[in-house]
């Protein structure tokens, strides 16, 4: 039977008839043209975008009878956090427990590291350098700061390591465990590439395993060696993907690290495989349960710091995070997103990109309307350090209030005196990843 | 002359003292005694000092070098002079896996044979080795010359970028994007400057052919997808 008008799409009362495939949705079934058109796997930033189980399915159980709140405003709720107490001589002290999570110049523009620092140092947290070394300008705006020796050791300077204030060996990324990075060649820059020895323009891989280690044993001497460089005086942080978390944070305890940094795998990142993102790793939310088990049954916890970091937006994420134990977390895609990313002032040019403030993802490809995930001095022009380092800042202090909020309502002085029993789960699967009860039980499954 | 014993020094003030600028202003020559394959000697330094250690050494000896000449009268262990960024590191015996991993710049002279990975990720240093390497020498060699006077193992140069490869020997395979180039005049001349400075001279530069990278995996094409 033919529609009245048959160029007219149908109207949605005709589709009520119609059912659309649990497994082959539209989504799906554009992916499948796609690669059947390409040739090639799809490459893009972000993070995952599949529903999973996360620190929404936990609420705080708030004070009561037997627990009394501290008046906000009046009371305080210290949030100073101090990494890198084992073996350093000089641990990092932060005003918060939110940190800015490792991120590459090249991945971002030089604007935007620069706006990562002045944000973090509005309020006395630290940023952390990325793949390719670190620019001079990162070092000027960045007070506090973070350096990143990764496998590829692209831009890998000693004089770098002794001038930053703690130094991460990545062994893996949320977003990828067990993957490298990539640097399309748009986003190679003279300057990009100078950086890492490279030639222009070509599609940069980053090694996935460090050239000069493999396993517990090798980690433990390479540790020992950065410290010896540094004199000891260096917090070193070991930063992990989640994947089999209790045994390789017991394992980076024992190779000696100050600091464990566990991405779970809603963690950013600014060009991987779509696959890799979506089918690799374990969420945040048990992996931090494990680590916290790891570290208490080494009677390591808070003295091996643990800082978390994969999908935290709110002060709620943060507050629940410190609550299961870690010490601190660090930010990334919010970040991006303080700075401008995704900004609905934005739409006419994502929609001449062929999309839409929310759905933007490319970050892969150096075409960046928000100036953030490019080299294109006409994007990045655009975006002022200053003004994005502002909102960042802002945003930082709303995570910062936000989590104190909580932790005041559960009547605590110190966001890190939140512990498990102030959690319940909303769901079972979240009872038993986070090992907090399921609301309304004294039921955590797997443990009752 | 200060000479040290790392069966009294502890490894931890031998480096700090090596780090001082006072201390290596006072003093410009190093001898270190039983070494005994103690990890992370002499790394880190940023002086113009000559260290000369008797014995063997483990992991990362001379490592993140800068300025500063390490000689090794022994073996030496995994990654060694990783990362240096100027100065020379010479090693009298063999070298284990990675030796001179990501060094952007000095030279490194191996006496011996170098195990496999040797010059992985090399990003402008140069390294000779007197003897032959093992699997995966120069994997994903950035920038930087290799010199190796005897056999080079399987997957020689695998995703090379933009360092060259000079072996005088067999080569088992090569990897990835290695092909083997054209040996110009101003490669033979490189080769036996190389030779000269590292102190070999009892290998005619002719011998050795050249080997560097395709370019056909600098982007992804899925027409290659057979060489990932």
């Amino acid at each position: 039977m033919s529609r009245p008008d048959d160029t007219a799409p149908p109207s949605l009362d005709s589709l009520w008839g119609q059912r659309e495939s649990q497994t082959f949705d539209r989504h799906t079934i554009h992916e499948i043209h796609r690669a059947a058109r390409e040739g090639l796997y799809r490459i893009r930033g972000f993070g995952a975008k599949r529903p999973l189980p996360h620190f929404d399915d936990l609420v705080f159980l708030g004070a009561s009878i037997s627990r009394y709140p501290l008046e906000g405003y009046r009371e305080k709720c210290d949030t100073t956090v101090t990494l890198g107490t084992r073996f350093a001589k000089t641990p990092i002290t932060l005003r918060t427990p939110i940190t800015i999570a490792g991120m590459s110049f090249g991945a971002l523009s030089g604007p935007a590291k620069e706006a990562l620092g002045r944000g973090a140092n509005a309020v006395g947290t630290s940023t952390t350098s990325g793949d390719g070394g670190i620019t001079d300008e990162e070092r000027t705006y960045s007070k506090t700061l973070v350096y990143q020796l990764l496998p590829s050791r692209y831009g890998m300077n000693p004089k770098h390591l002794r001038s930053v204030d703690a130094i991460e060996i990545v062994v893996g990324q949320g977003a990828k465990p067990g993957g490298g990075g990539m640097l399309l060649g748009q986003k190679i820059s003279d300057r990009v590439a100078q950086m890492r020895t490279l030639p222009k323009g070509i599609d940069q891989r980053s090694a996935c395993r460090h050239p000069d280690w493999t396993g517990p044993d090798d980690l433990a001497i390479k540790i020992q060696e950065i410290r010896e460089i540094t004199d000891w005086e260096k917090p070193i942080y070991v930063k992990i993907g989640a994947t089999r978390t209790y045994y390789d944070v017991m394992l980076c305890v024992k190779a000696g690290a100050d600091v464990i940094v566990l991405d779970g795998m809603q963690g950013g990142t600014g060009a991987t495989q779509d696959v890799f993102i979506e089918h690799v790793g374990i969420p945040t939310l048990p992996a931090l349960r494990q680590a916290v088990e790891a570290l208490q049954e080494l009677d390591m916890h808070r003295k091996v710091q643990l800082i978390v970091s994969g999908g935290i937006r709110t002060g709620a994420d943060v507050a629940k995070a410190l609550a299961m134990g870690a010490d601190a977390v660090a930010i990334g895609t919010a970040a991006l997103i303080a700075l401008g990313d995704n900004h609905p002032s934005l739409a006419d040019a994502y929609q001449r990109m062929g999309t839409v403030p929310g759905l933007f993802e490319d970050w892969q490809a150096g075409n960046d309307p928000a100036g953030i995930t490019t080299q294109d001095p006409d994007q990045y022009s655009r975006l002022d350090p200053e003004v994005a380092g502002h909102r960042l800042a802002n945003y930082l202090r709303v995570l910062t209030l936000e989590t104190q909020t909580l932790a005041r309502a559960c009547g605590k002085s110190h966001v890190h005196n939140l512990e498990p029993e102030d959690l319940r789960a909303l769901t079972v699967e979240a009872a038993a990843m986070a090992g907090v009860p399921l609301a309304g039980t004294d039921w955590i499954p797997g443990r009752s | 002359m200060d000479t040290i014993d790392l069966d009294i020094v502890p490894l931890r003030d031998l480096n700090a003292r090596l780090h001082d600028p006072a201390e290596v202003a006072r003093i410009t020559d190093w001898r270190i005694t039983n070494s005994k394959g103690r990890h992370n000697i002499a790394v880190g330094l940023d002086a113009p000092v000559t260290v000369s250690i008797a014995g063997h050494v483990g992991y990362y000896c001379a490592g993140m070098n800068e300025q500063a000449t390490v000689e090794v009268h022994g073996n030496a262990g995994v990654g060694l002079a990783e990362n240096m960024m100027s100065g020379r590191v010479v090693v009298h015996g063999n070298a284990s896996q990675a030796a001179g991993a990501t060094a952007h710049g000095g030279l490194l002279v191996i006496h011996g044979d170098a195990a496999g990975r040797c010059g992985i990720s090399l990003k402008g240093a140069d390294i000779v080795v007197k003897g032959s390497v093992g699997h995966m020498t120069a994997f994903m060699a950035q920038a930087g010359r290799l010199v190796v006077c005897g056999d080079a193992g399987d997957g020689l140069g695998d995703s090379l970028y933009e360092a060259v490869i000079y072996v005088a020997g067999s080569v088992h395979g090569l990897g990835a994007d290695c092909v083997e180039q054209p040996m110009e005049d101003a490669d033979r001349a490189a080769v036996a400057e190389l030779l000269a400075t590292a102190g070999i001279d009892d290998i005619d530069p002719s011998r050795f052919r050249r080997y560097g990278s395709a370019r056909e995996l600098y982007t992804f094409k899925i027409e290659n997808v057979g060489a990932y």
